[in-house]
């Protein structure tokens, strides 16, 4: 067992687990943020994708002991309570979600995706960048719809704010 | 249509919590003491189970129990049942054989449940799991149907000799005989419909919770159905009596008929909770998924269809093979009989059609509904067969098609099916013209020029949706009647919550069923609450499946809005001294038609709970019940085009275009509407190109157990979709719905591998259409 201190959603906590404890069930069973979510076992589905230090992580690929004293967001923590990011928003807009399981990840990955391509996003590399995330549900094309409109909103917003 | 009502393209209630992570799951349950659940599972695909030694598993740290088969029986937990009993040609019943939810002598598949453990934590309880003992006496496996109807196969259960389950027929024999023998043109094709395996993300989970001072028990669990599993866990499975069993099923992260069925997962944690004292969670992950969540299709058919000199069809004779797994599913013996052979008119007027199926056991997981359910197969089937007829006959497929289409309605088939309505030429024209089917030659001539294969295909698919009148289904073998609840409950501060017993785990109810309270009384949908998912707060339902919600869900609805509004009426017309015939509701007023006399809707609810004033004998309140059968079938159409470029170095296709056009009848919001059409194509693409469970024949095991082995449809394998709809509206049901769930998934197959074929000049090919197969399959053209 081991105590693990780090910062998530902008507060520090700590928990005792065990060594081999994936980040992802830490977060989901010692923090109870449920939003995380498990759904294979082989790093491929893209349901716990959080962000690390800044960068989206699979959170079933790293231990937590391996987090301590990462900076950690998760889907709980993107926007103010009771609001919603602009990319949240996107994919409520854009029907991008259907069951819900799959949003959180890929919520996840769009706000980083976003954000390293400087708003230089076309469906082609929307859709292979969202490579790593699964969803059975809406066939895809909401989602790249809405994470286009969510960078053009956003780096529109940011030439606007920058001017 | 108001803003908010029928036909608005409104985004969804239901969306924020999933978007901000607070989307509540089976899995997300925790309650106080909870413990945690791994299965013992079977490593072979058959054996003899010898013994069990769960001696050093109990030592290990935090193990509370380790359960097994015998006691489950001991304590007189019943096996697991099919539900839906079909007899043979011979008249004789379908030979079921016992399914225990934990196996006692002898496992039956790999992953097949032996015993549970439960622990502290789930690592403990997995690690006490692999320290479970269990010998086992190998004997030989076979998971091919084919091969287990082979002299000499592996038998599964001695009630079922040579595997064989039943031996089924439908349709006119010697008819359809006689139009092949008399046909000027015979083609003739085998079909093979691979097996998939339906992937919801959300892997299936269940929290069994016994009450010891109640004797009462609660199960959380990934259900489409919580009713049905409640009455089946009692009536059959001896769990607990009705009124002692809660089942809730919260949000549910896709199902596609995969969490239709009581699993003895659920089972087997209630009664472990009772056994162990404490309340125990079991969750799926992946790979006990693809081992164990039910399979979908797994068909080899063999085809004629007659032509006469016009080419007009005029006869199809099927003989099906169907892979039923190890065990009978809950509604497995429904899908290869009831929604398959009675689908195989398609959009023809055929004279004369006879289907054989045949169901066989074989050493695999069961094999029951996946999104279509029968109807992918018969579709993919008709609409191979069709294409390739149009090939030899020198034809356009489009014109064969239009040729033999249904035009006037109702329209009788030959297999049990009455088409209500529809329109397969308005679907048809609508997809070529946005296909822009008259240039393709030239796209080809370019494609051509730049070293690729293109080619065009197409899929005019019918489906029976809304499943279905209760009578009908009962006198075909189904066990349960296929109507559905609601009630619509009236706040006295004149908020609405409606309770129904269809399902939501992806479809967006909690939006669609507030339009139609919006539509009905012009009030906001944010004033409405729908309620699903829980035994003790919604009357029987029967759940969400065979696109039945809008067409019979919401039918129920309208029924108890119809009784609302006629108490409202008579309250209203009370209070303003008025006829209640002339009195109408609008904009969330009830008004005297005629006069500028209006009472708000919430004074009229606040009217009937106050119960000061109203007309003499009403009982005070405003909340009604209703039930709704349906009359018939729904029967969604349509016309699905793809069009394909394969590069001959690889073999790799690259969809360039894929358009739908469908007719759903009227459609309650088309933003939800065109979702669930691009996931069921994604998920029909996906069967045509990427997915196919693989069993190695000798051994039995899964060789696709892991999204490293099972080819999910990623963003990147699929195109945007171009999407348009029709309406003939179902005068079925009052809303004139007939369901769209599904449609994406049946119509897509076809259309993508008659695509393939047209552009390799090879009609040679089964699904998936990997590379390596399109790249054999162009090899041997040339």
């Amino acid at each position: 067992m081991s105590k693990v201190t780090l910062t998530v959603n902008g507060r520090t906590v700590s928990g005792e687990c065990d060594d081999r404890m994936l980040l992802v069930h830490f977060i989901r069973e010692k923090l109870g943020l449920t939003g995380t979510h498990v759904g294979c076992d082989t790093t491929q589905c893209g349901t716990c994708v959080i962000h690390m230090d800044g960068r989206s992580v699979k959170s079933c690929s790293i231990l937590a002991v391996q987090a301590a004293g990462a900076e950690i967001t998760t889907i709980e923590g993107i926007a103010a309570q009771g609001e919603l990011h602009p990319v949240q928003a996107a994919f409520k807009e854009h029907h991008g979600l259907q069951c819900g399981f799959c949003t959180p990840g890929m919520v996840m990955t769009a706000v980083d995706m976003i954000g390293r391509h400087s708003g230089q996003l076309d469906e082609a590399t929307v859709r292979h960048e969202l490579e790593g995330n699964i969803c059975r549900c809406t066939g895809y094309q909401n989602i790249v719809a809405a994470v286009l409109a969510a960078n053009q909103q956003m780096h529109g917003a940011t030439r606007q704010a920058a001017e | 249509m108001g803003v908010e009502g029928i036909g608005a393209r409104v985004t969804r209630k239901e969306d924020k919590r999933f978007l901000t992570g607070k989307g509540r799951y089976t899995d997300d349950m925790t309650v106080p003491g909870m413990k945690y659940a791994c299965f013992v599972r079977s490593p072979y695909a058959h054996a003899k189970i010898i013994g069990i030694d769960a001696s050093a598993a109990r030592q290990m740290p935090g193990v509370i129990d380790v359960l097994d088969g015998k006691q489950l029986q001991a304590d007189g937990i019943g096996n697991l049942i099919c539900g839906w009993m079909i007899h043979s040609k011979d008249g004789s019943p379908m030979k079921m054989g016992a399914w225990r939810p934990l196996a006692v002598d002898t496992v039956r598949y790999v992953g097949d449940a032996v015993a549970i453990v439960v622990a502290d934590s789930y690592l403990e309880a997995r690690d006490a799991a692999e320290a479970v003992s269990v010998e086992y006496e190998e004997m030989p496996a076979v998971t091919e149907a084919i091969a287990a109807m082979a002299d000499g196969a592996p038998q599964l259960h001695p009630e079922a000799p040579g595997n064989l389950i039943f031996d089924w027929e439908l349709g006119d024999g010697v008819a359809a005989d006689q139009a092949i023998a008399s046909a000027v043109h015979v083609t003739e094709i085998e079909i093979h419909n691979n097996r998939l395996s339906p992937n919801p993300m959300e892997p299936r989970a269940t929290l069994g919770i016994y009450d010891a001072a109640e004797d009462h028990y609660t199960c959380y669990t990934t259900s489409q159905n919580p009713h049905v599993a409640r009455l089946v866990m009692s009536a059959f499975y001896n769990v607990a009596p009705e009124n002692k069993l809660r089942v809730i099923a919260p949000d549910v992260g896709g199902g596609f008929g995969s969490k239709i069925y009581i699993y003895p997962e659920e089972i087997v944690c209630l009664w472990a909770s009772k056994k162990t004292g404490v309340p125990v969670k079991w969750t799926s992950d992946r790979t006990e998924a693809f081992l164990t969540d039910a399979h979908g299709r797994d068909h080899v058919s063999k085809v004629k269809m007659a032509f006469d000199s016009d080419h007009r069809i005029t006869g199809l004779k099927v003989d099906t093979i169907a892979n039923l797994g190890a065990y009978m599913s809950l509604f497995s013996s429904a899908v290869p009989t009831y929604l398959y052979a009675t689908l195989l008119s398609g959009q023809y007027a055929i004279p004369a059609i006879h289907a054989n199926v045949r169901t066989v056991y074989t050493n695999t997981v069961p094999v029951d509904a996946y999104r279509g359910a029968g109807r992918p197969e018969a579709t993919y089937l008709l609409e191979r067969t069709i294409e390739t007829a149009a090939r030899e006959l020198g034809v356009s497929p489009a014109e064969l098609r239009r040729k033999n289409f249904i035009r006037s309605f109702p329209y009788q088939t030959p297999v049990i099916m009455n088409y209500d309505a529809g329109d397969y030429e308005t679907s048809v024209a609508a997809a070529m013209e946005a296909a822009d089917w008259a240039g393709f030659s030239a796209r080809r001539a370019d494609a051509e020029s730049r070293g690729k294969k293109r080619g065009i295909g197409m899929s005019c698919y019918i489906e029976a949706c809304g499943i279905a009148p209760s009578a009908a289904v009962g006198s075909l073998g189904a066990g349960v009647g296929l109507w559905e609840s609601a009630e619509v409950r009236v706040n006295a501060v004149g908020t609405i919550e409606v309770l129904t017993g269809s399902h939501s785990h992806g479809q967006g109810h909690e939006t669609t069923f507030a339009q139609l309270v919006a539509e009905r009384l012009g009030v906001s949908i944010d004033s409405v609450n729908i309620v699903h998912g829980d035994t003790d707060k919604v009357q029987m339902g029967m759940g969400t499946y065979g696109s039945r919600s809008g067409a019979v869900g919401m039918s129920a609805v309208v029924k108890a809005l119809d009784k609302v509004e006629a108490k409202a009426k008579k309250i209203a017309a009370h209070m303003m001294e008025a006829d209640e015939s002339d009195i109408v509701i609008e904009n969330g007023e009830l008004k005297v038609a005629g006069t500028d006399k209006t009472v708000p809707w919430f004074q009229v609810a606040l009217a009937a709970y106050t119960a000061h004033n109203l007309p003499g004998g009403m009982e005070p309140g405003l909340k009604e019940t209703a039930f709704y059968d349906p009359a018939n079938f729904t029967f969604p159409a349509g016309c699905y085009i793809a069009e394909v470029e394969v590069d001959p170095e690889t073999g790799k296709t690259d969809i360039v275009q894929f358009v739908a056009a469908d007719d759903f009848g009227n459609i309650i919001n088309p933003l939800i509407v065109e979702g669930q059409v691009h996931g069921g194509l994604a998920q029909g693409i996906g069967q045509a190109l990427l997915e196919e469970v693989r069993y190695d024949p000798e051994s039995g095991q899964l060789l696709t157990a892991s999204y490293m082995d099972y080819a999910m449809p990623r963003a990147d394998d699929l195109p945007s979709f171009k999407l348009s709809h029709q309406n003939t509206p179902c005068p079925s049901n009052p809303l004139g719905i007939k369901g769209c769930g599904e449609a994406g998934a049946i119509g897509s197959p076809p259309a993508l591998i008659n695509a393939i074929t047209d552009a390799i000049g090879n009609n040679s090919l089964t699904m998936p259409a990997t590379p390596m197969k399109v790249w054999q399959a162009l090899q041997s053209v040339h």
